[in-house]
């Protein structure tokens, strides 16, 4: 097993343990903005050998497919489990959204097995953060006057994760592969070794949801599991329509599988403050990244190549 | 001789750290001259919000001002945030120097 999947399972069972081990918040922090950045700055190297123009297609294309997981969320929310319409739209938002953490594993699933991933997946990740969250706002208020769209727009464009990668990448695009060779020791050398770390603070963060999970019940692992089955096989169509590699059609389908817990909760918070945000996170912090990090990813890549053979 | 000094009322509010960067417009708007936010940990109704990430931040803000202002201010918290945020709020009496500032 990947020794970050193993700093992960440290991490959970610890917590389970009760063990007071907690990295500081400043370093979870400070953890995420390095991945964040180191993201950015390998998807942007990797845009400054090609041409930009083809990649508006995909942009297009993982926006509709982010509304459209959103949606579907919404709709088996609210039809199969019977949710009110606040957290019924705020967790469809959470589904229709991406997690970076989940991107970070399964780029380093990808590399270990040496499968290429296309450099323009960095930018769909940026991208596919966004319309989830407005789709779930209209969701869950309909468009009325007294939505505060400035700030919301703020929260979901401007907020630290889409600004980060979307720096990075700008460094990464302006460097180039030339440019960067300095850096390249802490961003991408070390870009393992400081995943695992995050992971073990990722697995307490997840073993805090279990007592949500016992409390909830069976609606929440049901829907945590399905919805991602479902959302990557929507993905793989995405990635084969795109005509991406197999480890390209494989990042979509994470991505697209991958449920937020730092962007959507934090707008989900401001913009519908009537949902319950533990019933959120504790789907898609608690069921679904575990889910999509351990089984997930390599089950998504067997049905890409299966797909893509036939 | 003592010192001068004048009432205020000091207004402390707690509450969830995702709802910060709306509660300084609100003040801003309110016309609310000054404030401290700080960080906080604690347990409440809505369980334990130990800081351990983003989603269980709690903060502390601090307002001094006159009794009208304040009273106007929690008015607006207890209607908007009161029923969907973890918030706790009170009023304490504080003597201030330099009254011109609050």
């Amino acid at each position: 097993m990947d020794p970050v999947i193993l700093f992960f399972l440290f991490g959970f069972v610890a917590g389970l343990l009760g063990s007071d081990l907690k990295l500081p918040s400043t370093l979870y922090d400070s953890l995420s903005i390095f991945l964040l950045l180191a993201i950015g700055l390998k998807g942007g190297q990797g845009l400054a050998t090609q041409p930009l123009l083809p990649l508006l297609p995909q942009i297009v294309a993982v926006v509709v497919l982010g509304v459209l997981l959103t949606l579907l969320a919404y709709a088996g929310l609210r039809t199969l489990f019977h949710f009110d319409r606040p957290n019924a739209a705020a967790m469809a938002s959470h589904y229709g959204s991406v997690s970076v953490a989940t991107f970070a594993v399964a780029a380093a699933w990808l590399a270990s097995r040496g499968l290429d991933v296309e450099p323009q997946l960095a930018v769909l990740l940026a991208v596919m953060e966004i319309p989830a969250i407005l789709v779930g706002i209209v969701l869950a208020r309909g468009i009325s006057r007294d939505t505060d769209w400035r700030s919301l727009g703020h929260e979901a464009f401007l907020g630290k994760g889409v600004t980060l990668l979307l720096g990075g990448m700008a460094i990464g695009w302006a460097g180039g592969p030339q440019g960067l060779q300095p850096i390249r020791g802490l961003y991408f050398d070390l870009f393992k070794p400081v995943l695992g770390l995050f992971l073990m603070e990722m697995g307490l963060i997840v073993s805090r949801q279990v007592g949500e999970l016992r409390r909830r019940g069976f609606t929440l692992v049901l829907f945590g599991l399905g919805m991602p089955l479902v959302s990557a096989c929507l993905g793989i169509g995405t990635g084969l329509l795109l005509g991406l590699s197999p480890g390209g059609v494989t990042m979509l389908a994470t991505l697209a599988a991958s449920a937020s817990y730092i962007a959507v909760p934090a707008a989900m918070r401001i913009a519908v403050p009537e949902a319950n945000p533990a019933i959120s996170l504790a789907g898609s912090l608690g069921v679904t990244f575990p889910f999509n990090i351990l089984l997930g990813i390599p089950l998504y890549h067997w049905m890409a190549s299966q797909w893509m053979k036939s | 001789m003592g010192m001068h000094t004048e009432k205020r009322t000091l207004l402390t509010v707690f509450t969830e750290a995702s709802i910060e960067q709306v509660l300084i417009r609100d003040m801003d708007r309110l016309g609310i001259r000054g404030y401290t936010i700080s960080d906080a940990r604690g347990k409440g109704s809505r369980g334990v919000r130990d800081a351990s990430w983003d989603e269980s931040r709690n903060i502390r803000i601090e307002v001094i001002c006159d009794r009208p202002q304040a009273e106007m201010l929690l008015g607006h918290l207890q209607t908007r945030y009161y029923s969907n945020y973890a918030m706790v709020a009170f009023f304490t009496d504080v003597e201030v120097l330099r009254p011109d500032k609050f």
